[in-house]
């Protein structure tokens, strides 16, 4: 029920994320979704990936600082109100939103939603009780 | 059972030490007085000659000797001995113009490198060791030094000096070394370098290892005991006074380094009044050299900051012990008047669990008013995907050197690996204020 995301370490300097998106590319390694949260001095790149442990040791190489967590996949309608739909549950059952981003699916009816929950066992369960579909960790690195 | 080098001198009871310190002081007196026109002008301006030093604490009336006393003498001026006795001359690194130059005769050598088998044994070392000496061989007394002493003890040295890390990995591993010498922080980048390259320090045969040429810390001590599974022991030296083997800390007490006071008499005093200070309080290092020849030095300011103790110790030896090194009197950085040694820095980064000492402190003047940063490394132990926990750590650091050392800083986070290492002494400090 969970997905793997790695998450980077980068200088807010140029160059940087240029450096990170070719050694995966050398590395052979497709992204499926990313996001990057920044402050002035610093910024962390999450990243969805094919090959998660392969990702790691080729960032790990080239001296980054990388960490995995486990995050959670929701599929949501791409219509309005979508988003708004998972929200209110999380609100109503108290769950913590760390951080999120979405993708579209390509050539699907719906958009992926990536959480990262305080309390991750606890919003799978709420979601799952209220009909969302969330998706395996398999199926996204494949897509 | 601890085992000596030289029983008789290193548990000698305090009253002979004290007994042949008197006489080797009495002695060096007046061989400075007669051989040194620096010395001898000295003297007479506060018109006092060799017969007046009575006892020991009539050294406190002798004038300091300082770095730029060594400078202004350069090179040849402090000789005692003529140079055609002078078999080995040295120099230190001279950060801000012409270097200190020390001269050695046949004794001075043979000296050190008892003194320096001394301080192996004291550290745990023996006869059939593989001593791996990666301090830098050359001008500096650091690999020599240490080399002569491992030759004296019969111990099998390796002279790979400095550098070259993929290099002394593979020494250390095919050439079954069991003690190293370097300094700690190149231990401590040994240590990442091994693990880069797959080596593991659980599978050498390395036992000891003898850290010094620049301040570290207990928690640095524990980092690199885990890092390079051995046992990290603290030695204390400067090519002023000699070179390696001025003091060591001991197998068995791991608890202050004993100064070799058959040859050194320490001091400690008030760096800005030059009141010498009592047992246990902290205050810059002044020593004196009693048997040396070559360049005899009388109340060496050392800049070194410390304290002392008398205590007996377990592993039986009767000199005394000073304290691990909090950092260099001249290191001092004042920042908006405030008093900052960059080892406190130090002590507060690697009290933060996590933190490796990998830091660099930038201090800079920005309209009028000093500004400090502090570099931190980000690596996995800290790292989170979460900004707030690293924001959190940047803010907690802050506050800890605000509430302790009373100034305020703004630490940046760093990518691992971009502060520069030094395969010598680490480079702590960069100072951009134009005064």
């Amino acid at each position: 029920m969970k997905v793997e995301q790695i998450s980077i370490f980068i200088e807010n300097k140029s160059g940087r994320l240029a450096e990170v998106t070719t050694i995966l590319g050398f590395a052979g390694v497709n992204i499926r979704a990313l996001a990057l949260a920044d402050t002035t001095d610093f910024g962390i790149l999450r990243l969805i990936v094919n090959d998660c442990d392969k990702a790691i040791n080729a960032l790990k190489d080239k001296g980054f600082t990388v960490s995995k967590t486990e995050v959670v996949a929701v599929e949501v309608p791409d219509q309005p109100g979508g988003l708004a739909s998972i929200l209110h549950v999380l609100d109503k059952d108290s769950i913590n939103v760390e951080y999120m981003y979405a993708f579209v699916e390509r050539c699907g009816a719906n958009a992926v939603i990536i959480f990262r929950f305080d309390e991750t066992e606890k919003a799978i369960k709420s979601l799952l009780s209220k009909g969302f579909n969330i998706l395996e960790g398999e199926r996204l690195y494949g897509m | 059972m601890p085992s000596y080098f030289n029983n008789e001198f290193e548990t000698l009871p305090r009253a002979a030490l004290e007994a042949l310190q008197l006489k080797r002081l009495k002695d060096v007196v007046e061989r400075v007085y007669h051989n040194v026109l620096f010395y001898r002008h000295s003297f007479d301006s506060i018109k006092l000659t060799p017969d007046s030093i009575k006892s020991l604490t009539d050294l406190q009336q002798l004038p300091f000797t300082t770095k730029q006393d060594m400078r202004d003498s350069y090179p040849y001026a402090l000789f005692a001995a003529p140079l055609e006795e002078i078999v080995r001359i040295h120099a230190s690194s001279g950060t801000t113009g012409k270097p200190t130059v020390v001269g050695y005769t046949r004794k001075d050598i043979e000296n050190w490198a008892d003194l320096m088998a001394r301080t192996l044994v004291t550290a745990g070392a023996h006869k059939g060791d593989i001593i791996h000496n990666a301090y830098g061989y050359g001008l500096f007394t650091g690999g020599l030094g240490v080399h002569n002493g491992a030759e004296r003890l019969g111990a099998s040295v390796i002279p790979i000096s400095g550098g070259n890390t993929a290099r002394q990995l593979m020494i250390m591993q095919d050439f079954g070394s069991t003690v190293l010498t370097c300094t700690p922080s190149y231990s401590l980048f040994m240590a990442e370098e091994a693990r880069a390259e797959g080596v593991d320090f659980k599978k050498l045969k390395l036992r000891v290892g003898i850290f010094g040429a620049e301040p570290w810390s207990e928690s640095m001590r524990a980092e690199i005991e885990e890092k390079l599974n051995l046992t990290a022991l603290d030695i204390y030296g400067l090519s002023e006074i000699m070179g390696p083997g001025v003091a060591q800390e001991c197998f068995e007490g791991k608890c202050g380094l004993h100064i070799w006071e058959d040859h050194f008499i320490p001091e400690i005093i008030n760096p800005l009044t030059g009141e010498n200070l009592p047992e246990g309080e902290k205050g810059e290092l002044v020593i004196t050299t009693i048997t040396k020849e070559g360049i005899p030095l009388i109340r060496y300011r050392t800049r070194d900051i410390t304290s002392i103790t008398y205590e007996p110790c377990i592993c039986g030896r009767t000199h005394a012990r000073i304290s691990r090194l909090s950092g260099r009197s001249d290191d001092m950085l004042i920042i908006r008047g405030v008093n900052v040694f960059p080892s406190q820095i130090e002590s507060i980064l690697v009290r933060i669990e996590g933190v490796e000492p990998h830091y660099l402190l930038v201090v800079d003047r920005k309209e009028n008013l000093d500004t400090l940063e502090i570099r931190v490394e980000v690596d996995e132990r800290i790292f989170s995907d979460e900004i707030k926990v690293l924001q959190e750590l940047s803010r907690r650091i802050e506050k800890e050197i605000k509430d302790i050392l009373g100034v305020t800083c703004s630490v940046k986070l760093v990518e691992p690996k971009t502060i520069q290492r030094s395969e010598g002494k680490a480079k702590r400090v960069i100072d951009n204020r134009k005064l």
